[in-house]
């Protein structure tokens, strides 16, 4: 077990964007968190990556209690995280995005100026490669078309150190092709012992994909379990249908 | 004499460079709205005028000038670490006027609105810039020391960062970058440099007081900054030099020298405006801001 959340609680207001949400998320596996629209997931993830503070409730990762670190600690200490809108660095190009993205260190200045850099560029070779982005290095991020973009934010939280990934809604938006490039991508690195978590609200996009899969609905898990067991689940297709 | 009227100018000219250059990287590098700039750039002429007047070599003065206005940056991160945009400005121009009133009321050290006179010429180990060529080749000197390492940060994985900072902070955070750090650190370099551009400045004009920090000369840093672009290190050096022989042209023109002053605040506010409107990101500027 990777990460353990335990009665996590977000209200804005009078929602209750999470609610009481309990999950634990396996090494080396494939989790997905599906959902209708507004139904909160977003919403964990941001939780979990600190850019929301909870109400109640705790996070543990790698068995360390991460709830009351800051959002930049977290992912130092191993989480990386991609977008559903993605945010990328409007005047850099490909190569500061992963230049940016493979030090897990704030660069002091007198080491920035004097010591050698790192030579990184068949690393970022190879991740451009394992995510199909073929592009001169020196593009603005202005340049790409959105799918592009989609695929170097992928590229980015791969290339950040991390020990968990997660993915919000890596497809949306991308044309049936890519859609299935990006699923193979996903695929490839689980099988590099990759440990995923990703949303999705689009049921049958996570059914050949995740090993387990958590449902929410209006805040709360409603149901988890295989892919097999969550199709035929009364509770989900009700959540499903309703919305 | 035409030489020592260019020679003049020229010294301002390597003042400003350094002090135009410092405040990109604070606005165009990193994004931080400040217009506080210019009293980093007052306290490091203060100090130093305080320190040479109480008999403190200039070199060990100019060196703690830098300094003082260094811990200046950092406290004013410290103070307004949390805001940004319009509320990062304000508060930074509240501290450009606390600055200058502090400046204009602790008259026991500062010598209140009279300000200080007298100020000495540099004495470097023993050798006195008397003349203005031997001042003048100090400061190019000095600039382009200043300019090499301002631009050697830059260029360097840690300007990376600040350009990151600028385009999309929490972008940056979940990154796992202290951005608090990297807007301490900036902003550090950017009021240590004004500081040293401050101490020329006191050292050079042999007298300093209130007014030269004050609004009038915001304006006018932030003109070179936006004329040059912003993060552009080229434009803010070649702007420089725009916007100080442009007015000096006026003189050619039979101008009374009574309205010498107004005629050009009102083409340093004309040149602005016009950038703003038609070429928004200045000569050499290519950054895009949201
Ligand atoms: N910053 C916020 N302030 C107020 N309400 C918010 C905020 N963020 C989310 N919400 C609300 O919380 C609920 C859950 O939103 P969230 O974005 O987590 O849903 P989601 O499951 O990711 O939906 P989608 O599938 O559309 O991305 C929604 O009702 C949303 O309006
Ligand atoms: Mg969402």
């Amino acid at each position: 077990m990777i990460l353990k959340i335990e009665c996590l609680t977000k209200r804005f207001g009078g929602i209750h964007a999470v609610k009481d949400c309990s999950l634990e998320i396996e090494r080396e596996k494939i989790t997905a968190i599906i959902g209708p629209n507004g139904s909160g997931k977003t919403t964990l993830f941001n939780l979990i990556s600190k850019l929301l503070k909870s109400n109640d409730g705790h996070i543990h990762f790698n068995g360390k209690n991460i709830t009351k670190l800051k959002d930049y600690e977290i992912s130092k200490s191993g989480i990386s995280r991609t977008f559903q809108d993605v945010r990328l660095f409007r005047n850099l190009t490909i190569k500061d995005h992963l230049e940016i993205s493979l030090s897990n260190s704030d660069e002091s200045i007198f080491k920035s100026l004097f010591k050698d850099k790192p030579n990184n560029a068949e690393r970022i070779d190879r991740i451009l490669k394992l995510v199909h982005l073929k592009k001169p290095l020196n593009t603005l991020v202005t340049d790409l078309s959105y799918g592009q973009r989609k695929l170097l934010d992928l590229a980015m939280a791969i290339a950040k150190p991390h020990s968990l990934l997660l993915l919000d809604e890596p497809v949306a938006g991308v044309n049936p092709v890519l859609r299935e490039e990006i699923k193979e991508i996903i695929k490839n690195l689980n099988k590099n012992k990759g440990t995923i978590l990703l949303i999705e609200h689009d049921m049958n996009f996570v059914m050949d994909l995740a090993d387990y899969i958590f449902v929410m609905d209006a805040g709360k898990i409603i149901a988890h379990g295989e892919p097999a067991e969550i199709q035929s689940n009364k509770k989900v297709l009700e959540a499903y249908l309703g919305d | 004499m035409i030489e020592n009227y260019l020679i003049h100018i020229l010294i301002l000219i390597g003042i400003y460079i350094i002090l135009a250059v410092s405040l990109n990287i604070a606005l165009g590098y990193t994004g931080l709205l400040n217009l506080g700039h210019i009293a980093f750039f007052g306290i490091g002429a203060y100090t130093s005028a305080i320190l040479t007047r109480e008999g403190i070599p200039f070199i060990l003065a100019l060196i703690i000038s830098c300094i003082i206005a260094g811990c200046f940056g950092f406290l004013l991160v410290w103070i307004t670490k949390r805001l940004k945009g319009d509320y990062l400005a304000l508060a930074t121009l509240g501290f450009s006027f606390l600055i200058y009133s502090l400046m204009l009321n602790l008259s026991s050290i500062t010598n209140g609105p009279l300000g200080i006179s007298g100020i000495s010429r540099p004495n470097i180990f023993g050798y006195f810039l008397k003349s203005n060529f031997e001042f003048l080749l100090f400061v190019i000197f000095i600039a382009i020391i200043s300019c090499m390492i301002m631009y050697a940060i830059i260029k360097s994985p840690f300007g990376r960062l600040l350009h990151a900072t600028r385009d999309d902070e929490l972008g940056l955070r979940v990154l796992g970058k202290n951005t608090i750090k990297i807007k301490y650190k900036a902003m550090i370099i950017s009021s240590l440099f004004a500081g040293l551009a401050g101490s020329l400045f006191a050292h050079y004009n042999g007298y300093i007081d209130p007014t030269s920090f004050m609004l009038n000369s915001i304006i006018f840093i932030f003109t070179i900054v936006i004329v040059g672009g912003i993060a552009s290190f080229k434009g803010s050096i070649i702007a420089t030099f725009i916007l100080f022989i442009i007015p000096e042209l006026l003189r050619f023109f039979a101008i009374p020298s009574h309205v010498l002053g107004p005629t050009r605040q009102i083409i340093y506010a004309l040149i602005l405006i016009g950038i703003l409107l038609f070429k928004p990101k200045g000569l050499f500027g290519r950054i895009d801001l949201e």
